[in-house]
């Protein structure tokens, strides 16, 4: 037992938990933190919106796939949070916010800045807490962690009112936590994993669809184990993106209403789907009940409510990813041989040859295909890349080829506009060797563009490629196809200028007007140690293609 | 179209600030429809016990299920089987009548029912009544006919019969 205040016992407990950075803001409820952080070893970094604090410890956590942090004051310090930690909910990503909240007497009386924080996230965290006794930090703070980073993963909100921090207490820092109501299940099912097995083994077309928990379990080289084995393709949704090199010969890219048409039209091909990590997002799948009809369904998660909550399928496995997919390549490799050549096989290359010849053609100009191909050539392989939201995300997620986990890093089920940028913040602190570019819009980089303050400030350069179309592009696209052209609200003409708006943060600012100079200004900014800001403008009238209509099944995809 | 029916759940939860917000709002916010909920301490006193009646098909009732356990304060989440379940929910209603005829008409049929009357003033009568939800329900369509004043019913609680049970070890 140790005699400490509230706010040093926090802290304490974070280093425990080996958290060496947050991204905050200070504010009235929660000084008594920021005045214990200033002789702390812990770096924080300040932010210019709570909504980017929320999102950098995102792309921290995913970039790193250890917990990231935030914190932020009470009332709308905290509320600024709700959009990050709605969007770290949705795509399951292990983020721990800390707010400050009044003091304990005043909860209640609608004081100053105070805002039911706790009442406001509950649908969006996996847990929340607020503090009533200062004794209670550390023992919170633990299950926080845990809750955060264990079985599905997720965001926890901890708030801690002012007169919580400044308590002194006896402070018991404990490693034992028991919950009775949370007992994440890790092993699968010997007899899930033996039918599996067979249905694999009898497959004549097999598929495997990866999503996020693949990645989240670090299960990638499972994945290819299997894979290779089985001789299957690969699919992915968006979270998926990297769970299985894009590069490689089995790899279709991502599925569903911006999927490849590779993986559009194998997928339906398919005899039995191993789903991997995955939900069913109306995105991934579009319409279910066209969805793999005639596909027998393995639908691997660590959280039993995602089976049979979208899709009806054949054979659930409720496990972690890794686990699950270990195990079945033991069966696998104990009953199969490598499967060298088959008419499957051979389908999916003669496909994957036919669309490649189709594609290299009239691909020059500033096209967005063109521009991340490119892309794609002067970035290292392990470099990361984060995307706004829109057509910039959807362009990068089907041309674009990610090789590894963790380095595509996107808002899949939330579409937080504005998420690219302070994501890319966090994975850079995350992995400061690496090069982290941001792919965006100019529409989507206007909303959190004010944390090139940040960028600069805290020394944390990285490279954001605004595919500038003057629009609202996805809006745009969808008045464009469904509303018969009529811009309603689309439209942003210009403004701003990007490259006066990166100087004006000392960033430094590019305009590009051919595809040489995009490289040769790439290749720099990713070598230089201020953030780069290159506006490359491109036509408002490019669509992303394919896209499968709402409503529609894969089989109704447009792509030309 | 799946058969919509009427089932039973009952959970062991934390007994703790905020976890009956929890629970229903995850029922709110996933579109699943409450008829009615009671909550109470049980014989292990952190925990609490909910009683949860829903309407659904199977699909929808059991993700209402893997929902709940999905929480953190849930504990343990059960279906009861109809069949072998004691269930049982409390009503008062308030009858205003001062018609002598009326009022014997209503302590006849609470005898019937096994309702006892707890309130009498000049100007009204009050019945209790524990039963299923039917024998409720038929009983208080009884009392219709006299002018029903007000009534209040705690909802549907449950146990097992016999050994079975929810119990936490």
């Amino acid at each position: 037992m140790v005699k400490m205040t509230g706010a040093e016992a926090l802290l304490e407990a974070l280093k425990k938990e080996k958290v060496n950075v947050i991204f905050g803001i200070p504010g009235g409820a929660i000084l008594p933190v920021y005045d214990m952080l200033y002789d702390f070893d812990i770096r924080h970094i300040l932010m210019k919106h709570e909504q980017c604090a929320a999102h950098a410890a995102d792309g921290y956590a995913r970039a790193s796939g250890r917990p990231g942090v935030c914190m932020a004051t009470s009332g709308p310090g905290a509320t600024n949070l709700v959009t990050g930690i709605a969007n770290a909910y949705m795509d399951s990503s292990p983020v721990v916010a800390l707010t400050g909240q009044v003091p304990r007497p005043m909860i209640g009386k609608d004081a100053f800045q105070e805002a039911d924080i706790v009442g406001i996230t509950t649908p969006i965290t996996k847990y929340n807490f607020q503090v009533k006794r200062a004794s209670d930090i550390p023992k919170t703070v633990k299950t926080a962690f845990y809750i955060a980073t264990t079985g599905r993963p997720g965001p926890v909100l901890v708030d801690l009112p002012k007169d919580v921090q400044t308590e002194t207490a006896e402070m018991e820092f404990t490693d034992n936590i028991e919950i009775r109501g949370y007992k994440p299940k890790h092993d699968p099912h010997p007899l899930q994993v033996k039918k599996a097995t067979e249905m694999l083994i009898q497959a004549e077309r097999p598929v495997i669809l990866a999503g996020g928990g693949v990645i989240l379990s670090n299960a990638s080289s499972e994945l290819s184990k299997i894979s290779e084995l089985l001789m299957s393709p690969v699919t992915t949704s968006l979270m998926g993106k990297g769970c299985f090199p894009e590069n490689h010969p089995l790899s279709l890219g991502m599925v569903g209403m911006h999927g490849t048409v590779a993986a559009n039209k194998l997928i339906l091909e398919a005899d039995v789907l191993l789903v991997v990590g995955l939900r069913f997002s109306d995105r991934t799948t579009g319409r279910l009940d066209m969805f793999c009809p005639d596909a027998k369904i393995i639908h691997v998660d660590i959280d039993s409510a995602e089976i049979g909550k979208n899709a009806k399928v054949d054979l659930p496995i409720v496990a972690d990813a890794k686990k699950a997919l270990e195990t079945i390549y033991q069966l696998l490799i104990q009953q199969v041989k490598k499967k060298e050549d088959s008419p499957w096989l051979k389908r999916v290359q003669e496909l994957k040859e036919q669309l490649q010849n189709r594609a290299n053609n009239n691909k020059t100009g500033l096209k967005p295909s063109r521009l991340l191909e490119d892309l794609r050539k002067d970035l290292p392989e392990d470099a990361i890349v984060t995307t706004e939201v829109g057509q910039n995300q959807m362009w990068a997620a089907v041309h674009f080829k990610a090789y590894r986990p963790r380095t595509f890093i996107s808002s899949g089920g939330l579409g937080t506009m504005g998420f690219g940028f302070p994501a890319s913040l966090g994975a850079k602190v995350a992995c400061p060797d690496k090069p982290v570019v941001d792919i965006a819009g100019d529409g989507s980089f206007i909303m959190t563009e004010q944390d090139l303050a940040t960028s600069v400030l805290e020394n944390i350069p990285v490279t954001v490629i605004v595919l500038n179309n003057s629009m609202l592009g996805m809006v745009a696209q969808w008045q464009r196809l469904f509303y018969n052209r009529r811009y309603s609200a689309s439209e942003l003409k210009g403004i701003p200028d990007f490259v006066k708006l990166a100087e004006a943060y000392k960033a430094q600012g590019f305009r590009v007007e051919s595809l040489d100079e995009f490289s040769e200004v790439v290749k720099k900014a990713i070598k230089s140690d201020v953030t780069t800001v290159i506006d490359v403008p491109i036509s408002p009238e490019e669509n992303v293609l394919p896209m499968v209509p709402v409503g529609l099944g894969l089989k109704d995809m447009i792509w030309e | 179209m799946a058969k919509e029916e009427s089932h039973v759940i009952a959970a062991i939860v934390e007994h703790k600030p905020g976890v009956l917000y929890s629970v229903s709002n995850m029922f709110r916010r996933r579109g699943f429809n409450i008829e009615s909920i009671t909550v109470g301490p049980t014989e292990q006193g952190e925990l609490a016990r909910m009683t949860i009646t829903v309407n659904g098909d199977e699909r929808v009732v059991e993700q209402m299920i893997k929902q709940m356990r999905k929480l953190i304060d849930v504990v343990r989440v059960v279906r009861l089987d109809p069949s072998n379940t004691v269930i049982r929910e409390m009503a008062l209603v308030k009858v205003h009548t001062s018609d002598a005829r009326a009022r014997s008409d209503i302590i006849n049929y609470a005898n019937i029912f096994r309702a006892r009357v707890v309130d009498v003033s000049s100007e009204t009568i009050m019945v209790e009544i524990t039963g299923d939800s039917d024998k409720t329900n038929a009983f208080l369509e009884l009392m219709k006919s006299f002018g029903v004043e007000e009534i209040a019913r705690t909802g549907i609680t449950a146990l097992s019969r016999g050994a079975k049970s929810v119990r936490m070890e």
